[in-house]
């Protein structure tokens, strides 16, 4: 399985996907070889890491450096503003000079792996891993799969600024695939539609969520108890602070709930190429004492701003899944999702609008402040359709499309 | 001999339009959509109308006059026939040529389909007499057999019902409550005086009303030659069969065959001599009761649950409840025709129901008959709308 991110040095929903995933897959018996294109501290009891970089000898990089400069959500051209500003030196001569380098040196790699191990099937995730898993196949004539999680499509928040070789990559390892997964229907639509992907060769696996990958903590120390003991409701957002997530609608929604009642406090949390822009729009609607940035937030501090929120929106433009809503659920805080995001195909107790409708997503926002048993009906049958949302569930199906190519053969 | 007792509900809520926070004082309308959604009240009406009460009603009227030995019985919510009126005048005037035959007769209950006699007893009394009164107005007849909201019933509902001298009362025939009793009889209800119970008989009213189109089910197809050999095989007295009207053309599309079931059904059953057409009212007068029933705990129609957890399982349901009934008081103080009237509308039991949760669960949507998108928006328009109205009460106090 090829890999790209993986906690706890991932920077979003990919990494959590491939731990909750090869966990349940584990759990049904199934071995897997988890490449990553770098050496990191990993070790989990289910899954054998190797490293496609030469491994030993390198551990005293610093890892949350690299990672950040390989985050799988920056696009090519972020790469290079990310290596003009330096923030990748400490990665020295190990990186290429661009996104496209690394992934094109990971892929060299890859294929004197995949002759070293010994598998069945090959098995990559997203585009930055596909070559690595085209060239595996290519290597030993092994079937490959290819999983979805998301396309430049939804990176870019519509066709405008796709990248042509991002594209490229994209589709060469969906043909080259002997079956595609995608992470929901909406996915699969796009990969039919932008990509010429036959229908037959898509299966849908939605993501889920357990023990493994949900946030955790203790809800003694809450900091924003004062804020709610004085009568203040919270709403987060939670989610890089770029186009695809929708953080412009979330303040739009802000600024029309809070002339009815000042009483919300908006949370925004993580970070992006739109924060600063974010910033200048909250100042500029008037509201920038009821928004706070908190910055990108790990650990107990994620799990925090979860269990702190009396609403949790995601207001993505584009989104293929969308595993917070889940990650929120679970936790008991009822969730307002957009209507374009996978997730909103398995979960029912949710809230859930048009991104663009900041209107309505204000009234649903004023009423989950308004009326406690509508927050109570939600949070209480949220936290069920979360907790029957689990990755077991999910790695019985990869499993089921994993033995039908077996068996194909 | 044994009898086939039918009773048909037609029912149509006003519906509340999406009805937003921002609307709260500004927008005394609820019940107005104007869209081509399932919101629109007139929109449905006349839908409904076209779909089932038209093609349903004048194939009846037909077999009526033809059979003058068949007999049905109907029980239309008030608020339904004021729609009838103003969206489908064709439709209410086939319902009156059917009443007009004096074989068909017609129920009780309240005029706005609304939970009422479990929240105030007033209310309750104030809404079977406005019904009555407008049986009275649109058919000329006086409702002498009563049926509450989603067949809810209790002994209290009966023991009400006898003091005000109906002959008979409606409930459902669940087994676990009627025991080694089947619902083909006459009962009587635990300490009443004159009334009588009559209990319906769900599988042969769900053979019609759900199984019909079921490919799945292994009777399909349903033919009357079929069915009419399960009735004469059955034992009892009467075979109640009670079902939504719009089981005829709306539940059951035409396609399936239901109007053609429908037409041969009259005809099937004057080939056995030992089975005739009862109202309820007529079975009540010829059958002896076989036994007396106690239900203390409410048994309605709907689901495998036979309870109210359909309406008020949920806290969102129930606050719902809560709210509309604690504005009783002020309604009445702030005595206003047009505040009494929007109050009333949103005490009809469909608006709790779309706030049902237990059908939306593991991800299973397809029980959810509702208008809304979910359980959440129904509260959220419905919780919404309440407040406006309690902002009318307030300043017209």
């Amino acid at each position: 399985m090829f890999g790209w991110e993986f906690p706890p040095f991932n920077s979003g929903g990919l990494g959590v996907a491939c731990l909750g995933l090869t966990r349940a897959l584990a759990e049904r018996g199934v071995e897997v070889i988890f490449v990553m294109p770098k050496k990191l501290d990993l070790a989990v009891p289910w899954t054998r890491f190797v490293f496609a970089d030469g491994g030993d000898g390198l551990e005293s990089i610093d890892m949350r450096v690299i990672n950040a400069a390989l985050t799988p959500y920056l696009t090519p051209s972020s790469y290079d503003e990310y290596r003009r500003q330096g923030m990748a030196m400490a990665a020295g001569s190990l990186y290429g000079p661009d996104l496209m380098s690394e992934v094109k040196r990971y892929a060299a790699m890859a294929a004197a792996i995949a002759l070293k191990e010994d598998f069945d099937v090959i098995y990559a995730h997203d585009w930055l891993s596909f070559e690595a898993g085209m060239e595996a196949k290519r290597a030993t004539g092994k079937p490959l799969i290819a999983h979805v999680h998301a396309t430049e499509f939804d990176r870019c928040g519509g066709s405008w600024g796709v990248n042509n070789d991002v594209y490229a990559i994209e589709r060469a390892g969906m043909d080259a695939s002997h079956r595609v997964i995608a992470v929901s229907e909406l996915t699969k639509a796009i990969l039919m539609t932008r990509y010429g992907i036959a229908e037959e060769k898509i299966s849908v696996v939605h993501n889920g969520i357990d023990e493994t990958t949900a946030p955790q903590g203790d809800s003694t120390l809450l900091r924003l108890h004062t804020l709610k003991q004085a009568g203040y409701s919270v709403v987060l957002f939670l989610g890089r602070i770029t186009l695809q997530k929708g953080p412009d609608y979330f303040i739009r929604a802000a600024k029309r709930v809070l002339e009815h009642n000042p009483k919300v406090i908006f949370l925004m949390s993580g970070s992006g190429d739109m924060e600063r822009q974010m910033m200048d729009l909250a100042a500029q609607l008037g509201i920038a004492s009821n928004l706070l940035f908190t910055g990108f937030l790990q650990g107990h501090d994620r799990y925090e701003a979860y269990a702190a929120a009396d609403l949790f929106i995601m207001p993505s433009v584009s989104e293929p899944f969308g595993i917070t809503p889940l990650e929120a659920m679970r936790l008991g805080t009822p969730v307002l999702i957009s209507k374009q995001s996978g997730v909103s195909e398995v979960v029912s107790h949710a809230l859930k609008a048009d991104f663009w409708d900041t209107e309505e997503m204000a009234n649903q926002i004023l009423s989950v402040v308004g009326y406690p048993h509508l927050k109570n009906t939600l949070s209480e049958n949220g936290a069920k359709d979360a907790a029957r949302l689990t990755w077991s569930r999910a790695a019985e199906k990869v499993d089921t499309v994993v033995h039908e190519v077996m068996h194909a053969l | 001999m044994k009898s086939i007792c039918f009773y048909f509900q037609v029912h149509q809520p006003y519906r509340v339009k999406k009805y937003r926070v921002f609307d709260i004082g500004n927008d005394p309308e609820y019940f107005n959509d104007r869209g081509t959604g399932k919101l629109n009240n007139r929109l449905i009406a006349e839908k409904v109308a076209a779909k089932s009460y038209i093609p349903a009603t004048a194939l009846l009227l037909k077999l009526l006059k033809k059979y003058p030995q068949l007999r049905v019985s109907f029980s239309f919510s008030g608020i339904a026939l004021e729609q009838l009126e103003r969206y489908a005048p064709e439709a209410l005037d086939l319902f009156k040529q059917v009443v007009d035959t004096g074989q068909v007769e017609v129920l009780g209950e309240t005029y706005y389909h609304s939970l009422s006699f479990f929240y105030s007893p007033l209310e309750f009394e104030i809404q079977v007499n406005k019904h009555r009164d407008l049986v009275r107005r649109i058919f000329g007849v006086w409702p002498r057999v009563f049926r509450n909201t989603e067949l809810s019933y209790r002994n209290d509902l009966a023991q009400w019902a006898d003091s005000r001298g109906y002959a008979g009362i409606l409930a459902e025939g669940w087994d676990p409550i009627l025991g080694w009793r089947s619902p083909n009889y006459v009962y009587q209800p635990k300490d009443t005086q004159n009334i009588r119970l009559l209990l319906k008989n769900y599988r042969f009213s769900d053979d019609i009303a759900f199984r019909f189109s079921s490919r799945e089910w292994t009777e399909w197809p349903l033919t009357t030659g079929k069915f009419g050999q399960w009735i004469g095989e059955a034992e009892g007295d009467t075979i109640n069969l009670f079902m939504d009207y719009e089981t005829f053309g709306e539940h059951q599309w035409e396609d399936t065959g239901i109007f053609h079931f429908l037409e041969h059904l009259p005809e099937e059953m004057s080939k056995n001599p030992g089975i005739d057409f009862k109202t309820p009212s007529e079975v009540i007068q010829t059958y002896r009761v076989r036994d007396q029933v106690d239900i203390p705990h409410t048994l309605t129609w709907a689901d495998t649950d036979r309870d109210l957890t359909a309406w008020t399982g949920n806290p969102m349901q129930r606050a719902a409840l809560d709210a509309v009934y604690a504005l009783e008081q002020g309604i009445h103080m702030a005595n206003d025709g047009r505040l009494l009237e929007d109050w009333r509308k949103l005490q009809t039991s469909d608006h709790f129901y779309y706030m049902c949760t237990k059908w939306f669960a593991d991800g299973d949507v397809h029980q959810y008959f509702s208008p809304y998108e979910s359980p959440y928006d129904a509260y959220i328009a419905y919780m919404n709308a309440l407040s406006d109205l309690r902002l009318r009460v307030e300043k017209a106090r």
